[in-house]
């Protein structure tokens, strides 16, 4: 994958774009226009920003904290997910030089914006300045993008990837596979498949 | 000193056989069992199944292990340097659109294509080596299921196929010993069995290349290499050394253990064990090499680490490139005796390339949701699957589409990933907050997956040539794809889309959206399956086909193509399993001819 190859992404991903105006123009900007090559090393660990440089500002981040954890909040079996990484992870998404991670970093960061102009409007500050229940109703307006009104039908876009993307973070980590409570990924001697009173309690034995 | 160079490789071998994959690494394995010296080319690097990152999870890798143009299938797939597109590898497609897309797949490594595949393994039954005798279209073979059955025997023994006998019509059985008893199905397995079966659909266990137990080290060698007391005793003790499935992980990370068949965990152990396999790797074949007397010589490759042009000799050349990459090099191979490329005197080099129709659909079953835990790894999937069903209402005209698909089926509990959670709108609402939290532990586990696999006809507008411009990096002319669908492959996948619904209906389950009842859109681009055949078919005439009934090349009398290009049908059976058999047969014949001094 070479530098044009990641430009053509660009142009095409940036047609995707509908909130995005002008003063936006960091969308276009891939500061590392190569990925990890066809031939990785695959026994190391990479953290967020060891392959390409990471893109949110600090408060950029806060911001992604809070909006992460209003879709997946701390309750009594795991943690939120800004607890579990995923403003790290989305972070390392929307910096990656792919066709879908470019999609998505013009998405997540004119919708960070427009989350912040949206606050100013209903209530003369930023969103991290919100009470929390008037975080809550604009989440309540963009949550369901069928119900969205018309004017809200990007920013629901960017709410549902958004959340997408939260919970890829949050559930491709050990807490997550708790939370689901995934028992798999373990060398075993035999497979016995699943037990047989609960396939007579679904009529299948 | 298995691994050599350019440099340090034997004056002469044997055999060359070019292509480390399913093709060539049976036929490099047979061919050296009974003592001939080898010499396999590989276009890509080294690689050892220790490379398998098996328990490694997606919180390690970049992106959480998300498919990148860089690494198609995800971060941890076996497959490096492949995917639908290779740096410095371009082809050509004379469309762009989905109806006549060609996309081509390489794997640039040792063991090929076999690092990234389902494993799948069925056996093509009687009526898909005579398809024209049956229904007037596409082509016979010049053999038939009887003449390849004692293969897939051997095949199934070596590798280790795990599978039931259940005697429906075009499915056949193996004898006994051939098969591994077939892993316990999921709970979802045996819910769309008992639904499907209310519609008359048989689900049964499925065949795929892993071993559901110990392979047979003590009767299986002798029964493959009678008479042949070294052969056998290099068998078994490379069987001995492949442990039984961990029952975790997707195979297509690899097997460390040697549970399933990668070229690299079955055929070439043993293969190099003997002492009479060489293989050189970044060897990128370009062309065939001729002596005086018309017959092949060797071949001339690039050496990748240096890019200069080697040679290498052989008695026998076998291609098995992948069906497409072998009919790539024969075209390339021009010379004044062959102005149209080497083994190409009917024209039918590159010539009807066929992949298998794809189609699928996914449903959500509240009967699914909120089961206890439950470890679903399995044997990844596959433990049941659906045969073709319809053979009599086909052959009655009731179908409007002439050949069958069978049915691959999903589901279960399996590792949360970065799909985990998302594109839930339509059964949540939209929820968010705790709500959204309970809503992925409700329907976590709760979706089954349908994907047809079908058979594509040949026809004349599916083909590969070599473009009059593009080279790769290497200035090697590379291949322009022609594609085009029929409508008994549309009919087909629309039937598919329908029967998929129906399936998930009778399950009580729900569809995001409506069945795709629109052939032409239900059915995937060409070659997004990766089962393309054809390019050197085998036929009973040198004049509309590139091989005879021993993949040996009519032109060039020792020159063989030991891949799917000779596949005069692509029956909805995954081709793997019967390029393997194929490979075998053609190899022992080689052998035979080389032991009477004819080759």
């Amino acid at each position: 994958m070479d530098r044009r190859t990641t430009i053509k992404w660009v142009l095409a991903a940036s047609a995707t774009w509908p909130l995005l105006r002008a003063g936006h123009a960091r969308a276009y900007s891939i500061p590392t226009p190569v990925g990890y090559g066809s031939d990785p090393d695959l026994s190391r660990t990479y953290l967020p920003g060891e392959l390409w440089p990471l893109t949110l500002t600090a408060t950029e981040r806060q911001l992604a904290a809070t909006l992460s954890d209003l879709i997946i909040p701390a309750d009594e079996r795991s943690p939120s997910a800004s607890a579990a990484g995923v403003v790290d992870f989305i972070d390392e998404w929307i910096s990656a030089p792919y066709p879908d991670c470019l999609i998505d970093r013009g998405i997540v960061l004119a919708g960070l914006v427009w989350l912040d102009e949206e606050s100013a409007r209903r209530a003369g500050s930023n969103f991290l300045g919100l009470e929390r229940a008037m975080q809550t109703a604009i989440c309540d307006d963009l949550c369901d993008a069928t119900r969205a009104a018309t004017s809200l039908r990007e920013p629901a876009r960017f709410f549902a990837r958004y959340r997408d993307l939260t919970a890829g973070g949050f559930y491709s980590t050990p807490i997550g596979r708790t939370d689901l409570q995934y028992i798999g990924n373990v060398p075993r001697t035999t497979f016995d498949g699943p037990p047989l009173a609960l396939l007579e309690s679904l009529g299948l034995a | 000193m298995p691994f050599v160079t350019a440099q340090t490789q034997q004056r002469q071998y044997d055999v060359i056989v070019v292509g480390s994959g399913a093709g060539g690494g049976q036929s490099a394995y047979t061919l050296c069992m009974d003592g001939a010296k080898v010499l396999m080319l590989e276009a890509g690097r080294n690689y050892s199944y220790t490379e398998s990152s098996m328990f490694r999870t997606p919180e390690l890798a970049p992106l959480r292990g998300a498919s990148t143009p860089d690494k198609p299938f995800g971060f941890y797939d076996a497959t490096v340097d492949g995917g639908w597109s290779v740096p410095g590898e371009p082809y050509v497609r004379t469309s762009e659109e989905d109806a006549g897309r060609f996309e081509w797949w390489r794997a640039r490594m040792l063991g090929g294509r076999t690092n990234h595949w389902g494993r799948i393994s069925l056996r093509n039954g009687p009526y898909d080596f005579k398809p024209y005798t049956r229904d007037g279209l596409g082509f016979d073979w010049p053999i038939g299921y009887d003449d390849v059955a004692p293969y897939y025997d051997k095949v199934e023994m070596l590798v280790g196929i795990y599978g039931s006998n259940e005697g429906l019509e075009n499915t056949p059985n193996s004898p006994p010993g051939c098969l591994l008893p077939p892993p316990k199905p999921l709970v979802s397995d045996l819910l769309i069995a008992q639904r499907a079966k209310r519609l008359g659909i048989p689900a049964i266990p499925g065949h795929r290349a892993v071993l559901t137990r110990a392979l047979d080290h003590q009767g299986v060698p002798a029964r493959l290499h009678p008479g042949n007391a070294r052969a056998q005793r290099i068998l078994a003790e490379d069987m001995r050394a492949r442990a039984p499935c961990l029952w975790a992980t997707p195979c297509g990370l690899g097997c460390s253990v040697r549970a399933n068949y990668q070229s690299t965990t079955v055929h070439l152990p043993p293969a190099l064990m003997t002492g009479n396999l060489d293989i050189i790797t970044d060897a990128m074949v370009r062309e065939v090499s001729l002596g005086r007397d018309g017959r092949a010589n060797g071949v001339n490759f690039i050496d990748r680490t240096s890019g200069r042009e080697q040679h290498a000799t052989a008695r026998v050349v076998v291609l098995a490139a992948s069906a497409c990459e072998s009919a790539r090099i024969l075209l390339n191979s021009k010379s004044a005796q062959f102005p149209q490329g080497l083994a190409n005197s009917s024209g039918k080099v590159g010539r009807y390339i066929m992949d298998t129709v794809g189609s699928s659909v996914s449903g959500q079953i509240p009967l699914l949701e909120n089961l206890p835990p439950l470890n679903e790894d399995g044997a990844d999937g596959h433990a049941l699957y659906v045969p073709w069903w319809l053979y009599g209402e086909q052959l009655a005209g009731k179908l409007g589409f002439a050949r069958g698909y069978h049915i691959e089926i999903g589901g279960g509990r399996r590792m949360p990933g970065l799909g985990t959670g998302a594109g839930l709108e339509w059964l949540t609402g939209g929820s968010y907050g705790k709500k959204f939290k309970e809503d992925v532990r409700r329907y976590y586990g709760s979706f089954v997956g349908f994907a047809g696999r079908g058979e594509m006809i040949p026809n004349d507008r599916s083909f590969c040539e070599i473009d009059p411009t593009v080279k790769d990096k290497w200035g090697i002319p590379v291949l322009r794809f022609h594609w085009q669908w029929s409508d008994h492959e549309r009919r087909q996948a629309a039937h598919m889309q329908t029967t998929f619904g129906d399936i998930i209906a009778a399950m009580g389950g729900k569809l995001r959206e409506p069945v795709e009842t629109d052939g032409a859109k239900a059915i995937a681009p060409g070659g997004s399956i990766i089962h393309e055949v054809g390019g050197t078919i085998m036929g009973a005439d040198p004049a509309s086909s590139v091989t005879n009934r021993w993949n040996q090349t009519w032109d060039v009398d020792n020159l063989f193509i030991n891949d799917g290009g000779v596949f005069a049908s692509n029956a909805d059976k995954n081709p793997t399993l019967t390029i393997m058999a194929l490979a075998w047969r053609a190899s022992d014949h080689i052998l035979s001819r080389l032991r009477r001094k004819e080759l």
